[in-house]
């Protein structure tokens, strides 16, 4: 399994904390938990309407209750006595849908009609309970929550019109934002919203069965569309103040570089710049590094002058990263173990030597950036001591202590505004751009906006991992797998595993098979890494899931049945766990996404049809690739079938699109994007050279979900990781040609 | 410097004290406040920062703004009419195309200016049309399913 691990995944240990108690607190929740018992929190009435504020996940309040703290508020809906419902998203939006998909969680509840509702972004405060995007964590940790809050508001403009009617409230009902009365008489949310309000708030109220549901499960259309094709201001970098100056942060070309001088002189005196000054690094390595600074009267003018920038820097500390020799020493190890044990069972060594059939295989897989579309921005303005910030980060609560780690100003003397996000996949979980900017707005005395160019946020980002698997397996004499061997050489950073730098002691299969050995060996990199879309799982799960293939194919078995039996028997690998694997689950989405692919059908030469299953953030994932390979090894992926069971879909248009942007994210990561480092230098810079999947080559994607009892779960991560496998192993089906190297390019394969 | 006079989405605008080498984009961001065209790459690879000169789409991130004087320039902002959305701007709306929607105006634009030329394209001119705007959330798939539905929705008005 690889979800976030809060050890390897996180630079720092405030972060780390955040996501082990958010991680552990869900790993408590109970199998199917579509049940009633909860708890609840309100806060008082303002404005004339009803205010209701929740506690956090009702799980992870009782934890917190355990622990004598007390839970912090993280939701409101307000009802104006005109009708309108306002409802605050908490959570940052990067993209992922979580603006449209939490307040409809509580709407639902409400017995809210969508039409009325009003969306807005909430402010970055502790009475939100945890503001982040990252995990897939944002349904899980917010559903019974919002379930309770649309609930309970329900529960009190029913008891408001139940005075007011002097009748039974058991005898009424709700519908569409009303209270029907026995004689259909139907009473609207906002003209009872103020009576409401007085109330005593219901510390448990039941909520929905799940049968009763109107618009969960539905297509919903984001809450944001029209501003977004109209061009109104959303993101950071669309950030606008009066006064505001623009400032341009320049970086060493090795990680870890220290600015000694520049050209400060001739750069002030340029067109339209105001200043430039050398910064010294600050807080962690992920908060403000050492660099130079330009401020200037507009974007155009400080990327210009950064052009004319001379920076002597002492590289002495700083990073020689080489993917050559990286990988060069990564071979020189694949016939050994690692260093360190992850996993041992059974007898590995006398399984291989009874084994009927025996492969071995050395994976590649590259360092790659997140590159998202909205280069890395942060708008900061400093005024009497106090420093207000413009954040497109996925960790807004986080931000404050980068901007003070950078200035010295208390945290408690920073407020973070969050916008719209240009794209996370990871990157934002890091606020360095905004320990930068606070530096720049100290020393200036107007609002700035930082602004990277595409050039540096894809040099200077913290990379996805590459990685190598020396595979080993065997099948016996009955065609089953029998053992699995596998020395997994990767990196760490300052002593510490980088994010996708470690395989769990249950990554798949090892408890699968009877006698498997994994370990692992870490190079040091000099370059941060960080969690990327998927973190590990994004590799994994091309690993894993293509060698089983290759263990099927030397078995002479089919892949599918061969892949069904070392799932096992339903079970859970951890009881009662929705954090961990079922096995059964496993089997279904895997069964339903061969069936709708047609698998095992005839199929025209040169075509191949292949399948993956991976389970990662809760979600339990399969998907069938069906291919074409021409002569100049051009692939043309026809088509993609997903079936996924993340629990119960909150909302279908945005569960839709995020399986397909993960199979077309995938496509592309797989085919042709990568980042190599020379000297610690990044050889990449701009999409000219690291290229992404534009339209012609994408897919048809089709998608099943079953929508199961248990617990829902996010989908921003989980549809990413089987895809890679289930095309190569499609190549494989067409061409007879196993890839052990992505980019599939390394191999000369193009799409 | 220079000053500049420009026309975009239908009004003169005189920007003072500009550098003519400046992009059209920064122009229309920083000096404008027109911030519906996007900085995604600044070397015309993504595609997020298109708008129409002349009704054709150019990338305003590698158009210098001394380039434009006397030129019909139309922005993301200048589709709608009135508050009512166009027939391509309603598919994205309806499609539910947007993810993260950072590089949607930029395909909105794009998707335009394609079917003002073609009024009812192939997947394959959609697929050229389109091969200079790059959606990092994958949201291709949509963005070809909304632009066929607007070119059924102009062909019933027209």
């Amino acid at each position: 399994m690889s979800h976030l691990n809060p050890q390897s995944d996180i630079p720092d240990p405030i972060l780390a904390e955040l996501f082990q108690q958010t991680e552990s607190a869900l790993a408590k929740l109970p199998a199917a938990s579509l049940g009633r018992r909860s708890f609840l929190k309100l806060m008082g009435v303002a404005g004339g309407g009803l205010t209701l504020a929740v506690g956090i996940a009702p799980q992870l309040a009782e934890a917190q209750d355990r622990e004598g703290d007390l839970p912090t508020l993280t939701a409101f809906v307000r009802i104006a006595p005109s009708g309108e419902i306002y409802i605050y998203a908490v959570n940052p939006e990067i993209g992922q849908g979580v603006k449209t998909s939490l307040p409809m969680i509580i709407a639902e509840e409400l017995d809210a009609s969508w039409d009325d509702v009003i969306v807005e972004q909430s402010a970055i405060d502790s009475r939100y309970g945890r503001q982040f995007a990252g995990g897939s964590l944002s349904i899980p940790m917010n559903w019974m929550a919002l379930r309770q809050a649309g609930a309970a508001a329900r529960a009190m403009l029913v008891a408001a019109a139940a005075k007011q009617l002097n009748v039974d409230a058991a005898s009424l009902r709700t519908d569409s934002g009303a209270v029907i009365a026995p004689d259909g008489q139907r009473l609207s949310y906002g003209s009872l919203a103020e009576a409401a309000a007085k109330l005593d708030v219901p510390k448990r109220v039941p909520m929905k069965d799940r049968s009763d549901f109107k618009l969960l499960g539905k297509r919903i259309t984001g809450v944001d569309n029209e501003a977004i094709v109209t061009g109104k201001p959303l993101f950071g970098i669309d950030t606008r103040l009066p006064g505001m100056l623009y400032a341009s942060f320049a970086r060493c070309p090795q990680f870890g570089g220290v600015a000694k001088s520049a050209n400060l002189e001739d750069i002030k005196k340029m067109s339209g710049i105001k200043d430039a000054f050398i910064l010294g690094a600050k807080g962690t390595h992920a908060d403000l590094p050492s660099g130079v600074a330009i401020v200037g009267n507009s974007t155009w003018s400080v990327f210009q002058a950064r052009k004319q920038l001379k920076v002597e820097w002492d590289t002495s500390k700083a990073s020689t990263l080489s993917w050559t020799d990286s990988a060069a020493k990564a071979k020189s190890l694949a016939a050994e173990d690692g260093e360190k044990v992850v996993s041992e069972s059974g007898d590995v060594a006398a399984a291989f030597g009874d084994a009927a059939k025996t492969v071995e295989g050395f994976y590649t897989y590259q360092f790659a950036s997140h590159a998202p579309l909205e280069p890395q921005n942060c708008v900061a303005w400093h005024k009497d001591g106090k420093m207000e910030i413009w954040a497109p980060s996925q960790t807004p609560q986080r931000a404050p202590a980068s901007a003070s780690a950078a200035t010295g100003i208390p945290a408690s003397d920073i407020t973070i505004h969050q916008t719209r996000i240009g794209g996370g996949f990871g990157r934002r979980l890091l606020n360095d751009y905004v320990a930068e900017v606070a530096a720049i707005a100290q020393r200036v005395d107007a609002p700035v906006k930082l602004q990277w160019t595409r050039e540096e946020d894809i040099q200077h980002d913290h990379f996805r991992p590459g990685g190598f698997h020396s595979l080993k397996g065997a099948v016996g004499a009955d065609g089953k797998l029998s053992a699995w061997q596998n020395h997994f050489i990767t990196f760490a950073f300052g002593g510490r595993p980088v994010s996708g730098g470690s395989l769990a002691s249950d990554e798949f299969p090892a408890l699968n098979v009877d006698n498997c050995k994994v370990t692992q060996t870490q190079l040091d990199t000099g370059t941060p890494c960080y969690a990327w879309r998927a973190p590990g799982a994004n590799a994994f799960g091309w690993v894993m899931q293509s060698f089983v293939a290759e263990l099927a194919d030397a078995a002479g078995r089919d892949h599918k049945e061969f892949l069904l039996e070392v799932m096992g028997e339903p079970r859970w690998f951890k009881e009662g766990n929705t954090r961990s694997l079922n096995t059964g689950r496993a089997a279904d989405v895997i069964k339903l996404a061969a069936e709708k692919a047609g698998w095992g059908k005839t199929l025209p030469p040169g075509r191949g049809m292949g399948l993956a299953f991976h389970f990662s953030h809760s979600g339990h994932i399969a998907e069938v690739a069906e291919v074409s390979v021409d002569a100049n090894k051009k692939v043309t992926v026809h088509k993609v079938v997903v079936a996924a069971d993340v629990g119960p879909i909150v909302n279908l248009s945005g569960a839709e699109n995020q399986v397909e942007g993960s199979v077309v994210d995938a496509l592309s990561t797989m085919a042709d994007l990568e980042v190599t480092m020379e000297g610690g230098v990044v050889e990449q810079s701009n999409y000219h050279n690291y290229r992404p999947l534009r339209m012609r080559s994408t897919p048809e994607i089709e998608t099943h979900f079953i929508q199961s009892e248990f617990a829902p779960t996010g989908l921003g991560e989980p549809a990413f990781p089987p895809l890679a496998a289930a095309v190569c192993n499609a190549i494989h089906a067409a061409t007879g040609h196993r890839i052990r190297t992505l980019p599939f390019s390394k191999e000369g394969f193009s799409v | 410097m220079s000053t500049i006079k420009l026309s975009i989405n239908g009004q003169e605008q005189t920007v003072n004290e500009v550098d003519p080498s400046t992009p059209l984009l920064w122009v229309l961001r920083d000096s404008l406040g027109l911030v519906g065209a996007k900085y995604g790459c600044g070397i015309a690879q993504c595609g997020a920062c298109t708008v129409h000169v002349d009704g054709q789409p150019v990338r305003s991130c590698s158009t210098p703004v001394s380039s434009l004087e006397g030129k019909q320039i139309t922005t993301i902002e200048g589709l709608a009419d009135d508050g009512k959305l166009t027939a391509v701007q309603q598919a994205w709306v309806d499609h539910d195309v947007a993810q993260c929607g950072y590089c949607q105006a930029g395909q909105v634009m794009s998707a335009t200016a394609l079917l003002q030329a073609k009024p009812n394209p192939t997947d394959e001119e959609i697929d050229q049309a389109m091969s200079g705007n790059f959606c990092r959330c994958g949201t291709y798939k949509r963005i070809r399913a909304a632009i066929h539905t607007a070119a059924e929705n102009q062909g019933e008005k027209a």
